[in-house]
């Protein structure tokens, strides 16, 4: 018989602060957004209270909206394949180095967070920008004559959304590897696997599920970013979150913000909801224990 | 019932002993959670309006040297005469800022160095504005007529703002690749001009998209004909740029560092990237644009504190020291104060004070426009 079964209320005392929280920081605002998302912006900029399905017709049957969601997803989906490729080695490194301190790897890992995000995506114009580092040093060497133009396009968005989501890949993939008992790569071994073999059949397996908790995480993050095209995107180069913020901020149009910001929430929780049925959402909590 | 005589009757209540003390404060209590959740569906529960002694007043503005010489000429000299503390608050846009105000509670924001009149007339449909009371402010009487007459028209002859500084938004260009004659040449052009595909920027706002692309089209920007040419235009902008820029941090940057050649840009901006030796022309074309800043008292705003800080701020010492920090005129007269030595030597000063010469937005004909143009801008500025 459970505790609760059992009339005791100890847990729902410890909860309640934590649901008060989310329910009070999370629950009701979403909800107030549901309800803006079925109220009309008047000509004037403020709002008509009422219900409304003008914002939802308008998101759900216009290609704009549409092919915007779908370059959303393709960056974001580009982005968190380079970050799986990138990632596992250096988990795998510090995963199975032997090296004394391998604390401090992980904190070199952590680095990057103590810098704001901005500043981060900012530095790449000091580094890849006309006048950055690296067409100074090509030109300096004589390989180019003149600076070659690598931001503002959709590579250079990749490449800030790789640089901001590779430190979740990374340690997803790490709390993976290190919880693979090292025995089964042994035993494998003593059974004739070569060291790639073993790696194939034994650990890239068993690895998988921080592989894909890294992957979920890095295509929510990076689907929902808006900073980055902001930062380093080229006249088209937005995602749906620069939609969101347009609706919100620029056009102050509320309530057709709000029915974007759902849309992007139903797709992505639903990606969520996905992963937890099948794969367990116990992986990705693992990585921030 | 409105929400304070809402107040009242509780008090009153608890007071006549209708309701206990743990009631009284559990219903309070339940008020103020509503209260602490602003805006939007929320603003349908929430009281309208705290009322205390005033202790402070809420500025907020574009930070940098402008905060700078607010906190030095103003700020301080007007705690010290009155008591009031000023909270002294930034803001990246304009429209980042509305969305603030409109997420608070009534009183929370004061007064906002806004860009324009179009930023009053909206602040104004929105129910944000104020009534001055203009003799709380005798340093009103030297600012330029013609900066306060579209405030007047928007709000039936009062003023919820006082006019503070001016500039335009014209051409800037690197000489080294530009020179003055073709920019004089090209004028509006220039921002469409071939030549210059991928280092071509511009500003991210439909406004300034549109005007542009009307002067571009041969058409008057403030009774556009053919809006289809326009929208053309604006299509050719984006294809020739590299970037939209959205701020002044960042146009310096996109120009500085030769990213972009050609760009419209603020007056003061260029002044100031001018100053640091970078060769950047400056040109307003025939047509071009010009705007106004002023400081707005927001709705529910302690009046007699916000007058009298104002009144401090359009101090002649205070307006021409925020003028030189930020190279952008001061909405003094010239005729009735001496400016000093930098003022008249900054792009968009009007010697004779009537700002004749200067195109400004047209408020009443922008704001018709506003809700479909702002959207169909953001659609084409994505490609479409």
């Amino acid at each position: 018989m459970t505790a609760t079964a059992r009339g005791d209320r100890r847990p729902w005392v410890l909860l309640t602060p934590a649901l008060t929280a989310v329910t009070l920081l999370l629950v009701i605002p979403a909800c107030f957004i549901v309800v803006y998302s079925f109220w009309l912006r008047t000509g004037t900029g403020a709002e008509q209270a009422g219900f409304y399905l003008d914002n939802w017709r308008e998101v759900l049957t216009d290609p704009f909206y549409r092919d915007i969601l779908g370059q959303t997803l393709r960056i974001a989906g580009i982005s968190t394949l380079v970050c799986a490729l990138l990632g596992y080695m250096p988990a795998y490194f510090i995963a199975y180095t032997r090296f004394r301190h391998r604390a401090y790897l992980l904190l070199l890992l952590m680095l990057p967070f103590w810098i704001s995000y901005i500043i981060r995506t900012m530095s790449w114009i000091s580094i890849l920008g006309v006048s950055g580092a690296v067409n100074a040093l090509l030109q300096w060497l004589g390989i180019i004559d003149e600076p070659l133009q690598m931001l503002y396009n959709e590579p250079s968005v990749i490449l800030g959304l790789v640089h901001f989501l590779l430190p979740f890949m990374i340690l997803n993939i790490y709390v993976s590897l290190d919880g693979i008992d090292r025995s089964l790569t042994d035993a494998a071994k003593s059974l004739g696997c070569t060291g790639w073999q073993a790696f194939r059949e034994v650990t890239l397996p068993l690895s998988l599920p921080g592989l894909a908790a890294g992957c979920l995480l890095c295509f929510v993050l990076g689907a929902g970013t808006y900073i980055t095209p902001m930062i380093l995107g080229g006249p088209t180069d937005a995602m749906f979150a620069n939609l969101v913020y347009e609706a919100i901020i620029t056009q102050l149009n509320w309530p057709l913000g709000s029915a974007l910001s759902l849309v992007l929430l139903a797709l992505l929780g639903g990606l969520v909801a996905i992963y937890t049925r099948y794969l367990g959402i116990d992986q990705i909590a693992k990585s921030f224990r | 019932m409105d929400e304070s005589t809402r107040y009242e009757r509780l008090l009153a209540r608890y007071r006549d002993g209708d309701i206990d003390r743990r009631t009284f404060l559990k219903m309070l209590g339940l008020a103020g959670m509503a209260a602490g959740l602003a805006g939007g569906p929320f603003g349908l529960l929430t009281p309208r309006e705290a009322k205390a002694a005033v202790e402070q007043v809420r500025f907020d503005g574009w930070g940098g040297v402008v905060s700078e010489a607010f906190r030095e000429y103003a700020f301080k000299p007007y705690t010290k005469a009155t008591g009031i503390e000023v909270v002294d608050g930034t803001f990246g846009g304009a429209d980042e800022y509305l969305a603030r105000v409109r997420a608070s509670q009534p009183g929370e924001f004061n007064i906002a160095h806004l860009s324009g009149v179009f930023d009053y007339a909206r602040y104004d449909g929105l129910g944000l504005s104020t009534t001055l009371d203009e003799d709380n402010i005798p340093n009103l009487k030297l600012v330029i007529e013609t900066l306060q007459k579209p405030f007047r028209r928007i709000t039936d002859g009062r003023l919820s703002a006082v006019p503070y500084d001016y500039g335009t938004t014209g051409i800037a260009y690197n000489r080294k690749y530009v020179s003055d004659e073709e920019a004089r040449d090209k004028g509006a052009k220039l921002l469409i001009d071939e030549r210059f595909k991928d280092k071509i920027g511009g500003w991210s706002e439909w406004k300034t998209r549109i005007w542009y692309a009307a002067l571009q089209t041969g058409q008057d920007p403030n009774d556009i004909e053919d809006m289809d040419a326009v929208w053309d235009a604006v299509r050719q902008h984006r294809d020739l740029a590299l970037k939209y820029w959205s701020s002044g941090a960042e146009l310096m940057s996109l120009l500085g560092e030769e990213e972009i050649y050609v760009t419209e840009g603020w007056s003061g901006r260029i002044r100031a990237l001018q100053d640091q030796g970078h060769d950047i022309g400056y040109l307003d074309p025939p047509g071009g644009l010009a705007w106004q800043e002023c400081l707005f008292v927001i709705k529910g705003s302690p009046m007699a504190a916000c007058e009298e800080l104002l009144n401090f701020m359009l101090e002649p010492e205070v307006a021409i020291a925020v003028a030189e920090g930020q190279n952008y005129p001061p909405a003094l007269n010239p005729k009735k104060v001496d400016l000093g030595e930098k003022v008249p030597t900054l792009p968009a000063f009007d010697p004779s004070g009537t700002l004749a010469s200067l195109n400004f937005f047209d408020p009443a004909y922008w704001n018709d426009h506003e809700g479909q143009w702002s959207k169909t801008f953001g659609r084409v500025q994505r490609g479409y």
